[in-house]
């Protein structure tokens, strides 16, 4: 319990998959003008992370691990070669679905989110989390904590920095840094504050 | 007489004037003096003689105590280092005209005020020129006001640094601070983290031997004391209880960063501004709350044999280290703290509740404050959004 209970707090804030490792960047500057689209897409990479990365943790652990298809008496084969397009599969298979849920119930989030949620098939945090799962060896249980606290830190992160932003609409940028430029300023002095957990080892 | 002299030399800074591009310049010198003469031209404002400029200067004010004490404290600790072991004083320029004026006697006021003036007046005349050259600069090319945010932004950040930190660092530190924590935003109100405490976390992170661990704290070469707070990290509350007496942690009769040593000090400036409404009193009681409330639990909750920290008392973790300084002076930035009432109370127990626990839970680091305020920067405008947003919520319900 204690195990599971470090493994979420370290993927929220130490190893924060926006302001620790830097993944998941091009949604992160796109869809973080306004807070409530970035929350939204905040709550969408929580789910996608929460169900792909143990679904790709029995695949992985019941299909492609080296001799992981024991039970079907072929203890000799390793298939972990075809882990990254076996990941992108489920990732992709289940953003699909997400984004039927949202246009049948949430429209007015699926139109804000627009082409970024098809887009979170190649997010690299989502991604990321399945072959950060795989190196760090999780278990089922630990995988599903570790997708659902890695979603909520990237959450976390990308609403922070929309609250910035929308702070920031009041600045005066010089003109060759306005947009993208400062963006990418306050994310760094953002990761500078994230840095205050760096070292904590649960 | 004055007066006329600047009205005599305005046209030259005028759209058109020979020294046009200087009209920041100018504009500083002249509002600093005088009243401005603009006047507001839509019709609802308050009349009230404190604008941006003199807030500034009060809160630039309010630093004295905390800087005269500074200075003697550094040259107290140093002449009793010199005074009770067999080191010898630094050489350089420095020493020299120490050595010329003074007789490093700890127990002269006179001695112990000129060493560690010595020592604070270079680093704080780099910060102000440095800085103030990026401001001017910034002023003159994006065309808006030099202000006076630039002078509380270096005293800060002087008073947060240790007192032998080398003139080239303090100046790439407040150079960071002031162009990227600042300018590159449009200037004073428009950053969202507090100047000082960027420049001085990218030394920090730069140059972690020279702003950090337990060799910079005073003012001697070649003398190692820890800080109190990694005493207290590695050896415990009772080895900090053997060193010094709370009283004197209060005081301020021990080694640390310029201005953070006496909380007496700090409280003293600090309450002035609370007093004036200058610093918001919110803030300041949220955090002291936000640690409270954080100590006790780690101190039920904590194995104090694994981590000599979780036995800290509260009233410990107030006095040591810059709990003080960031408390009174830093978190209270306006531009950079969140803008709503009850907001406010949220970031401030955010603060509280970050710098116990990086002091307490991370090892990397022995003190918090500067990381829990960025930290907490981060997140003011989402508090703030949250809590308006209740606020228009509970406003339609209502009808």
């Amino acid at each position: 319990m204690e195990l599971l209970l470090s493994i979420f707090v370290e993927s929220i804030f130490v190893k924060n998959m926006a302001l620790a490792y830097f993944l998941g960047m091009c949604t992160f500057l796109a869809i973080s003008k306004k807070i409530d689209a970035a929350f939204g897409l905040g709550v969408a990479v929580v789910v996608v992370l929460a169900i792909t990365v143990p679904v790709n943790n029995l695949l992985f652990n019941y299909l492609l691990a080296d001799g992981a298809m024991a039970w079907a008496g072929l203890g000799d084969v390793d298939l972990s070669f075809l882990g990254l397009i076996c990941y992108i599969g489920v990732i992709a298979a289940l953003v699909q679905i997400l984004e039927m849920v949202l246009d049948k119930y949430f429209p007015a989030l699926y139109a804000a989110l627009g082409v970024f949620l098809p887009l979170i098939t190649v997010n690299c945090a989502i991604l990321g989390a399945s072959l950060l799962m795989v190196e760090r060896e999780y278990t089922f249980v630990e995988s599903t904590v570790f997708g659902l606290g890695a979603g909520i830190g990237w959450a976390l992160a990308i609403t922070a920095l929309a609250g910035i932003r929308e702070k920031l609409k009041y600045s005066d940028v010089p003109a060759g840094l306005q947009g993208l430029g400062i963006t990418f300023i306050t994310v760094g002095l953002m990761s500078l504050g994230f840095m205050s957990f760096s070292g904590i080892a649960l | 007489m004055l007066r006329s002299t600047f009205d005599k030399l305005e046209p030259h800074f005028m759209p058109g004037g020979k020294y046009e591009k200087f009209y920041a310049l100018y504009e500083a010198v002249d509002t600093g003096l005088f009243q401005p003469n603009s006047r507001t031209q839509t019709t609802a404002h308050v009349r009230d003689g404190i604008d941006l400029k003199r807030i500034m200067i009060t809160v630039w004010v309010c630093t004295f105590p905390v800087i005269f004490f500074g200075m003697y404290n550094i040259g107290f600790q140093a002449n009793s280092i010199l005074a009770n072991t067999d080191l010898v004083a630094n050489e350089g320029w420095r020493a020299a005209i120490i050595a010329f004026l003074t007789s490093n006697n700890p127990a002269s006021i006179w001695d112990n005020m000129f060493y560690g003036a010595m020592y604070f007046l270079p680093i704080y005349a780099t910060v102000f020129i440095v800085g103030g050259f990026w401001e001017v600069l910034f002023a003159i090319k994006r065309k808006h006001e030099v202000n006076e945010g630039f002078f509380v932004t270096s005293i800060l950040f002087t008073l947060t640094c240790p007192p032998d930190l080398p003139l080239w660092q303090a100046a790439l530190g407040i150079s960071f601070g002031v162009v990227i924590g600042k300018e590159v935003f449009g200037g004073t109100g428009k950053n969202f983290l507090n100047p000082a405490l960027t420049g001085r976390a990218f030394l920090y992170f730069a140059f972690p031997s020279y702003i950090s661990g337990d060799a910079v704290w005073t003012a001697v070469d070649g003398y190692t004391g820890a800080t109190m707070l990694s005493v207290a990290a590695n050896e415990g509350y009772a080895a900090v209880q053997n060193q010094l007496s709370w009283m004197d942690a209060f005081l301020g009769n021990l080694h640390g960063s310029i201005g953070e040593t006496s909380t007496l000090a700090i409280a003293i400036g600090g309450s002035a501004l609370m007093i004036m409404g200058i610093a918001s009193y919110r803030i300041v009681f949220g955090t002291l709350i936000g640690a409270t409330i954080t100590v006790l639990i780690y101190n039920a909750i904590g194995n104090a044999d694994s981590n000599p920290m979780f036995a800290l008392p509260f009233w410990w973790h107030f006095v040591l280290g810059g709990f003080a300084f960031g408390l009174f002076f830093m978190t209270t930035d306006p531009v950079s703290a969140s803008m709503t009432n009850k907001g406010r109370w949220f970031y401030g127990a955010l603060i509280g509740f970050m710098v116990i626990t990086i002091r307490v839970v991370n090892p990397a680091f022995p003190e918090g404050i500067m990381l829990a305020i960025l930290f907490a920067n981060i997140f003011a405008p989402i508090i703030d959004h949250f809590v308006v947003n209740a606020n228009v919520k509970r406003r339609l319900a209502r009808g």
